[in-house]
Parts: structure tokens; sequence; C-alpha cells
């Protein structure tokens, strides 16, 4: 009987035999499968990374180009045992640090036969010195990679940063691989696809000696495509001079030339220098950034929605007009008895309403505007029915909306309509004395700076404005995307302008709240706002364009926690105009106060 | 202990051919798998094939001496063969090196051996004399127990390594008692404990994937391809196995249900608490189940893609791809098959699994026409071993095992192996030329 049984251990060994060859069939012959995974693995793919394109500025200035910093690597699958401390010193790195990254390395998602990084991001003087003795250690490389520079020092969060792309973008966009740089915000994110190029990829495989020989005599190669330079419509020498005025303030600047919507400057205070965050430094200077009481890495210009205050008598009063509500000739008494007043003065006209920033005569054209299709039975819909009309007419001048702007994450603010107080009163629970406040630019509104800017755009245009952008080539000879070289009517009568515009000259005019922002040679037409904050300082607030004529230039200036709206904010407008305008300041004394001010109160 | 002039006529050259062919071709292998352009030539002594080349010089000797041996020793001096390595496999886990987390080496200098390799020598022999001189009484249960303790006790010091691998390896001595009469039913229960440990790893895993096949179905379709399964295999039990006169079958059935229900759980209770958390990722690896970690599969999968990457006739020698850069951790050692694959195909691949099986054959054939019963248990104990050692390595580079690093003989580098595969074969074709002069 035992006998049978070598047969049976040589049937089990044979069959395990077949099996095995049944196997290496399948594996090697039966399908490409492996085969495929294996040409993908020895068949590399180079990727050619194309050049991040410059920005420049409106008269060619750099503001931003690439500098090439290296990622020293390790693929620890390769490395050898070396000299740790004699590494550590050529590549000047505390052997702790050393230790950690090597660890990092094998420890996942990182693996041995993967290369990790060890130092990211090392000047070119800094890679010199340990480039030719780099081979001696088997394992580690370098990779070229290339950083932004910011030679103007200027601009930090209208120009934007570069970072890695995070997973989320790697999941939703196939273009991008790990390692990537993409513009995070600013300039860089909006035009991400103009400034990136395409990447270009070159097919090799390796033969046994590591040699590396293209694959099909490159013929499946593509090439890539430089990213392409930009023009940004900022004025750099503007855009330093705002910087420096608002230096120790909190607030920003918005300078929109009217005639293109191009925006010419963009501060936000305080700022920052943008080459902090590259390079090394980058988190460090990141954290101590973020954690700053004053908020520098927010963009007061972009994101945030203040109170416009009376600068908002301007918009009021063109939705008014244009209603019919009231005509330039409506005169309404200054009651103080229902809302605070200031100035000498009793029963003004419009014109001299807007001068005098005259708060009753507001209340009352709001009154006016919400009533004015008065129906016997039920005055409460009215007011539903006219804050609509209104609301609508308001947002004609981009409140309440991103007026098509390329700047990124801008907030739209807010401009409260009837469903709005329907669901905070009660349907019927509110009529215009509920809601008034709106009408002198407190209240439940919120306006973004951009917006306010361009609200001076509007009147400097008398009636129109284009889309506020902030780059106006794309490629050296190249223009601004097509949809900002289209105006955007706001369906207001031009001729409603002349009461508006010649009220803003007198506010800048003897006697007028922005005597301040007054220049001896050039007519600026502007409107001051004071935003109470009880009991805080009030925010100064000044709007305007210049010159009268022709406007080469419309401004937002807001400076928080300031005070009078003609103060500050006034005076900042003016000496921006003369700047772009001409180049020099002749009231240098006026610059001095202003530049030395520090307005840092309330800082928690 | 002159050389017996019939033992020099008598050597099987069939065996001696099959194994130089092995070893020749392995070395080749290695010289592929490990080859470094900066030194080129196959006698460098500081690369691997340089080694291995020294390593097959030693065993040279080491033949020449055990053919100058009489025969009788291995046979009278088996307990003591035997055990001397017991001896080194406890003294390992008190002076050894640790190597990948075992404490399997014993040290000198920059030189190593390991005593697991070894140690199946003295079992193989021992056992061989143990069940030769109580081959009237090996029904007995006590008998089989203590030759099943001859095995074990190695086996458990290996373990304490801990070397799961070389424990599996000592698998083989089953399949040698089978032979000298254990019951069959102990393959079937081999078998169907395998599936059954399989299945229930699926099942605990909570997928419904068919292991090798990459194919996933309904819960339902999941089920009932198991019941079919189950009655097919109940039929072909009581058709084949059961003796229809006993009338068991009942018996037989619940037992057998009972006792496959208590391992499909236990089985998973071993899985996720007992083994170590790799151990389970490389099961699970083999059975395409998924894992966390993405390098838990990449071994399997380099592997795989190697073998694959070779096609029909393979890339030539030294001009494998993946071979040649190392996508294969530690290829030369126990991953050596996938570069032989690479560079020499589906071909020559085949024709090394044919080469293992012609030497696994011819030893079961030489080991049958022994007069001792001796020389024929030990014949099986080579031959056995051999065979685990195929199937365990083979099946890891093909991934239809888990990955077990144990070497595939003559081919993996190594001194201890190599070494220990030659005693091996060495000593049987020593036997094999006395049996002659043998009276039963």
């Amino acid at each position: 009987m035992n006998n049978n049984r070598q047969y049976t251990f040589l049937l089990i060994v044979a069959s395990v035999c077949l099996i095995y060859i049944v196997r290496l069939f399948m594996l090697q012959v039966a399908t490409d499968e492996w085969k495929n995974k294996g040409s993908r693995l020895t068949e590399r793919e180079v990727v050619i990374y194309p050049s991040r394109g410059n920005i420049l500025d409106r008269n060619g200035k750099v503001l931003v180009e690439n500098q090439t910093v290296y990622d020293l690597m390790v693929l620890p699958k390769e490395m050898q045992p070396f000299d740790t401390n004699h590494f550590c010193q050529i590549i000047n790195l505390p052997i702790e640090e050393l230790r950690d990254a090597l660890k990092k390395a094998v420890t996942y998602p990182n693996v041995k036969y993967k290369p990790s990084p060890v130092v990211k991001q090392i000047l070119p003087a800094e890679y010199a010195v340990f480039a030719e003795e780099l081979h001696k250690f088997p394992g580690f490389f370098v990779q070229a990679r290339t950083l932004r520079i910011y030679p103007e020092s200027l601009g930090a969060l209208v120009l934007g940063d570069v970072g890695e792309v995070t997973k989320e973008i790697l999941e939703k966009n196939p273009d991008y691989r790990k390692g990537d740089y993409i513009g995070l915000n600013g300039i860089e994110k909006a035009y991400e696809a103009e400034l990136r190029g395409k990447r270009g990829i070159r097919y090799v495989y390796r033969d046994n000696l590591g040699v590396e020989h293209p694959v099909a005599e490159g013929r499946l190669d593509s090439a890539a495509h430089e990213g392409q330079d930009l023009i940004a419509s900022l004025d750099a020498e503007l855009q330093k001079y705002g910087e420096m005025l608002m230096q120790n303030k909190r607030g920003c600047i918005v300078a929109i030339e009217p005639a293109t919507g191009e925006i010419l400057a963009l501060v936000s205070a305080p700022t920052f220098d943008p080459n902090l965050l590259v390079g090394r430094a980058r988190g460090n200077n990141f954290a101590q950034l973020a954690s700053d009481p004053l908020k520098p890495l927010f963009n007061r210009a972009t994101q945030a929605q203040y109170r416009p205050g009376s600068i908002f008598k301007i918009a009021q009063s063109l939705a008014a007009l244009q209603i019919g509500a009231i005509t330039p000739q409506t005169v309404i008494p200054c009651n103080r008895a229902l809302i605070g007043c200031h100035g000498g003065h009793s029963a003004d006209d419009l014109e001299m309403a807007i001068v005098h920033s005259c708060n009753p005569y507001f209340r009352g054209v709001m009154q006016r505007v919400v009533e004015a299709n008065r129906d016997p039975n039920s005055r409460n819909n009215d007011a539903a029915i006219g804050l609509g009309i209104w609301q609508e007419q308001i947002m004609k001048f981009g409140f309440g909306g991103n007026m098509g702007s390329d700047l990124p994450n801008l907030k739209i603010g807010k401009v409260p309509g009837a469903d709005y107080y329907d669901k905070r009163y009660g349907t019927g629970g509110w009529n215009y004395a509920t809601i008034y406040s709106i009408s002198i630019g407190e209240g439940e509104l919120l306006i973004n700076p951009v917006q306010m800017c361009n609200l001076a755009c509007i009147v400097a245009n008398r009636g129109y404005y284009y889309p506020p952008h902030t780059v106006k080539k794309i490629g050296r000879e190249g223009t601004a995307r097509q949809e900002y070289h289209e105006k955007i009517d706001v369906g207001v009568n031009r001729s409603y302008f002349e009461t508006v515009v010649n009220a803003m000259e007198k506010v800048v005019g003897p006697g007028g709240t922005a005597n301040s922002a007054k220049l001896s040679d050039i007519v600026i037409c502007g409107k001051t706002g004071t935003v109470q904050n009880e009991p805080k300082e009030d925010h100064s607030v000044f709007v305007c364009f210049a010159p009268k004529d022709n406007p080469k230039i419309a401004l937002a200036v807001y400076v928080e926690y300031a005070g009078f709206g003609g103060t500050w904010a006034a005076p900042i407008a003016s000496l921006m105009v003369e700047k772009y305008l001409k180049g020099t300041i002749t009231n240098l004394e006026k610059e001095k106060q202003i530049r030395e001010a520090r307005i840092l109160n309330y800082v928690n | 202990m002159s050389i017996n002039t019939t033992a020099k006529l008598n050597i099987d050259w069939v065996l001696v051919t099959l194994y130089a062919l092995l070893v020749i071709l392995g070395w080749f292998s290695i010289y592929s798998a490990a080859y470094n352009p900066e030194f080129p030539s196959p006698l460098t002594f500081s690369e691997e094939y340089g080694k291995q080349a020294v390593w097959i010089g030693v065993c040279l000797m080491l033949i020449i001496v055990i053919l100058y041996l009489d025969a009788e020793v291995f046979n009278k001096f088996a307990i003591f063969i035997y055990a001397f390595f017991v001896l080194l496999l406890a003294l390992v886990l008190v002076v050894g090196k640790e190597v990948n987390g075992a404490k399997a080496w014993f040290g000198i200098g920059d030189f190593g051996i390991q005593p697991s390799e070894f140690s199946k020598i003295g079992v193989g022999l021992f056992l061989a004399r143990y069940i030769s001189i109580n081959s009237s009484q090996f029904k007995s249960l006590r008998i089989r127990a203590y030759a099943l303790a001859v095995v074990g006790f190695p086996a458990g010091l290996i373990l304490l390594q801990p070397d799961v691998g070389s424990v599996l390896t000592f698998l083989a001595f089953i399949l040698v008692m089978y032979r000298e009469g254990l019951s069959g039913n102990v393959l079937i229960f081999g078998f169907a404990s395998v599936f059954v440990g399989t299945y229930s790893i699926v099942v605990g895993s909570g997928t419904t994937n068919y292991p090798y096949f990459g194919y996933q179905s309904s819960v339902w379709t999941f089920i009932l391809v198991l019941f079919v399964i189950g009655v097919l295999a109940l039929f072909a039990v009581k058709q084949f196995v059961v003796p229809r006169s006993r009338r068991m079958i009942n018996t037989v059935v619940v037992a057998s249900t009972i006792l496959a229900c208590a391992m499909a759980y236990s089985i998973n209770y071993v899985v996720d608490h007992v083994l170590e958390p790799h151990h389970k990722e490389r099961i699970y690896v083999m059975l395409s189940l998924p894992v966390e970690r993405e390098d838990a599969t990449y071994n399997s999968e380099m592997a795989k893609i190697t073998v694959g990457s070779g096609g029909f006739v393979g890339k030539g020698f030294h001009e494998g791809p993946m071979t040649q850069n190392n996508y294969v951790p530690e290829q030369w050692t126990d991953f050596i098959f996938s570069a032989v694959a690479e560079e020499w195909g589906f071909i020559g691949s085949t024709v090394v699994i044919l080469l293992f099986f012609a030497l696994i054959f011819r030893l079961v054939t030489v080991a049958e026409r022994q007069r001792s019963q001796f020389s024929r248990i030990y014949g099986y104990c080579v031959a056995a071993i051999l065979f685990m050692h195929l199937l365990i390595n083979v099946g890891m580079v093909l991934g239809l095992a888990p990955i077990i690093g144990i070497p595939l003989p003559f081919f993996s580098y190594g001194g201890s192996s190599l070494m220990a595969f030659t005693i091996l074969l060495f000593i049987m074709i020593r036997l094999d030329a006395e049996r002659l002069s043998i009276f039963r």
C-alpha cells in the first residue's frame, strides 16, 4: 500500500509544478498587464516644468520673477552608510534634523523606494557649497525648482503667492501633480492658467547601466510652453507710496483708472514684504504673520466689508434722482430731532445736502424712495415695493456683487432688501423709519472698499464703469481679458451726475468737509465718510476722483478707528492723486504728518 | 574510513548533473540580479556573485568529504548530529545576531551562519533513523507522537527566533511520515484546512474576493459558490475517503463541520490578534484583499511585475530592466526567481521548475530503490524539503503564497543555504552509492 504513496507524493509535486507553470504563463504570456506595469516603471516620464510667467507693473517694472532653488532629496533605497557629521556640516543642517528627515523618508506615507525631501528650497549660493561633494553620498541628489522673488517688495496681497498644491486640488484637477506650485491668492491665483504655462513630457527608458534613452525617438514627447508674462495694471510707484502712507495704520487704499477699470493700487495695511513668504523661512514667517493681532494677511481691500458711512450719500442721491423720488431742487429741512447732523445749515437742496452731508435730508430721501408708490390700502407692502426698486438701482452700482472683477475672494458686501427686513421684523413689521440708517451708509449696509472706489469711478465717468481688474495685458503684447473691455452702464441719467459732481467738488473746496484734500492745481471731487463705531473711534473714509474733467484716477481710502473722514482718509487720497498725476508732492509737511502717524488703537 | 570502491562506482550521476545545473544557473542569476557595473568580473569577491562563487568552491570540498565518509556514519551518528544542531538552535537564541528581526545567525565577523538551514540535515537523519528502527510499530500512536516530537522540538526552537518561514518548511517531514504510513487523511485535512482558512480570511476581511482570480461577486453568489464546493467535497469524502463499510459518514460530516466552523472562527482570531500586523498584511496581499499601507503590496507587486516583464522568451541575461534596477528588494536572495523569470522568460523559468521537478522525481526514484529503510526515509526527507522550499518560495514570487523569507535551493544567494542543501543532497547520494552492499 505504501508503494502507491510514492505516486501520491509525486502527483502532489507535479501538480504544484504545473500550477506554477500555468501561473507563469498567465503572468508572462497571457496578458500584457504586468509587462505594461513594468514598462511604466522603467520607462520614466521626465517632466519639463515651464517657468512661471513674470508679473510687471503698468510701466514695465518687474514685480514678480523667478529664482532657482534646490530641494535636497534622498532615495533611502540607494543610500549607503556615510559620515553624517561631515554631511551635515557641508549642507549646514543640524544632525537631529537630518535624522528626523531620514526617519520621515521611510515612514508611511513615504517609502524607501521613492525620493523624499531632506532640505527644501536651498538657495543657489548655499547649494554651490556642497554641489561638488554630493556625489560622494549615494541616494542623495538635488531637484531644481523655481521660486518667486519680489524685487520691489510690494503688493504682497494683491500679487498673491504660490505654494504646493493641496490634496483637494490634486483630486479635482488632473493637470497638477504632487509638489507642483499653484497660485494661492491675488493675481497668482486669478491668472494661474496664464502664468503656469503648459508642462512638457519627455519619455525615457533606463538601460541596464542606468543610462537614459528616449522612447520611440522622442515622437511621444511634448514640448513645454512657458507661462505668459503679465502686465499688471498696478503702478509700482503709486502702490509703494500708498503702502508707505498707510504704515502703522489699519485700512486700505483702492485706486482705479476710471476710463478703463484698471486697478492702479490696492493697498491693505498693515502689509508685509512678500519675500518673507518665500523659501525655507516661509513656514516661520507665515506663522508669525498669521498670529499678528493686526492681521496683515487679511486683505482689507478685497475681503473687508465695511459700513460705508456718508460716502454712500452719493449713491443714494443718484438712485433717488433716477427713481424720481427727488429732483436736484428738492429741499428737505434739516430736522435734527429725527437724526443728528453737523455744521450750520437748516434747509438744503440736494447739492448742498451732499456738501454738508446732511443726515436729515437723506433720511427724508429714503422716506420718499420707500413711500414713492403709496398704496392707500396697505402702506407696508408699499415699503417693500419702494425698497425693491431702490435695491435694484443700488445694486446696479456694483454693490452686493463682484462687478465682474478678477480679484479672487472679493467680498460682495450686503444691500438689504425687503426679504431681509421681512425676515428680521416680520412681513409688514417695518417701514422707512425702521430702515432709514441705510440711507446714510450705516445700518445693515455692507460695502467692500473696491466697490467704494468703483462708485467714484461711476461718478467720474458720469454713468458707467469697467469691471475693476488687476491685469492690463496677458503676454507682453497682449490685452486684458475680453470682459474688461466692455463698459457697464449703471442706468442713471447722465444729467443727474452734474449735481453730484458739483457737490463733490465743493466738498473738497473751501468750507467743505474734505478741504484738507485740496490741491492748488488739480480739482479733486470727493466725499468724506465718518463711520460710527460706538464706543470706539470712528472709521475715517474718503472717496474721490480727479481731475474733475476727464478724470484719470478714482480712489477709496478707509482708515480704521482713525476718526473724522476729512482728517485722515481725505489727505491720504489727495497725496495719492498728486503722486499719480504729477509724480511729486508739493505739501511735504502733510506727507510727513501722515507718514509718521500711528493709528493702531484697539489692538486686542 | 577509506573510500569504498563500490561507492565510487555507484554515484548517481543524474542527481549530480541536476545539482550542477541548478547551482550554475543559480550563480548566473545572482550575477545578474546583484550585478554592480563597477565590478563586472563574476569573481569580484566583494560582491554577492563573487562570494557565491566562493561558497560553491566550499561546497565542492564538502562534497568530496561526504563521499569519502563511510555511509554508516550517517546512520550510526544520526542522533549526535541531531543533538548537535538542536544545541546550535538553542545557542543561537542566546548569542545569535539579530538580522531583520530574527535571532537566526551566528555572526563571525562579516560572515554569518544560519543554523536553522543546517538543522534540517540533523532532523532528516534522525527521523530516518528513528522511524527505521521502529518501523514495525510505526502504526502506534506513541511512536508517531515521538516522531512528531523529533521534528517539532527544533521547529519550536526556530519559532522562538522567530523565523516562521523555516518552521513552515518543516511541514516537509509530515509528507515523509505520510510515505511511511501516516493516514492519507492528513493530506486531505491539510488541503481542506488551507481552503477553509483562506476563505475564512476572505470572509473575515469583509469582501467577496476570489483569491488569485482578482474577481468579486455579490454576497449571495459568493455564498452559493462556497455552498456548492462544500457539497462537492462532501460527496468526494463519502465516495473516496470514508470506507463504505464503516458507515461513519454522519459522524465524519458532523465532526468535520464542527471542526471547520471552529477553524473559521479561530483563524480570524489568530489573524487579527496573534499575528504581527505585517504578517496579516502579507496574507491579505497574497489574497488580493485590501490593505492600508501602500508599501505592504510593494514586494509582491514588484515581483509579479518583474516576472511579467520577462514575457515568453525573457529579456536576456543582464538585460532585465526590473532586475537591473533593483525594483525587487534583496532580489538575489529570496526573490531570485523573479530575476530568472524576467531575464529568461516563460521558457527559462519553466525549465527551472522542471529541473526542480526532475531532481525531486529522481530523488523519489532513488529513495524507492534503497534496500535500507533508513536510506529511503532520508531520501524522502531530502525530496520533501526541496519541495517545500520550491512550493513556498516560487509561490511567493508568483503571488500565490504570502511573503515568507525562505531561500530557493541552489539559487538564492547565501552560504548557509547552499551548503546545507548540498550536504543534504550529497548524503543521499553517498547513501545511495552504498545501497548494493547493504543487505535487507
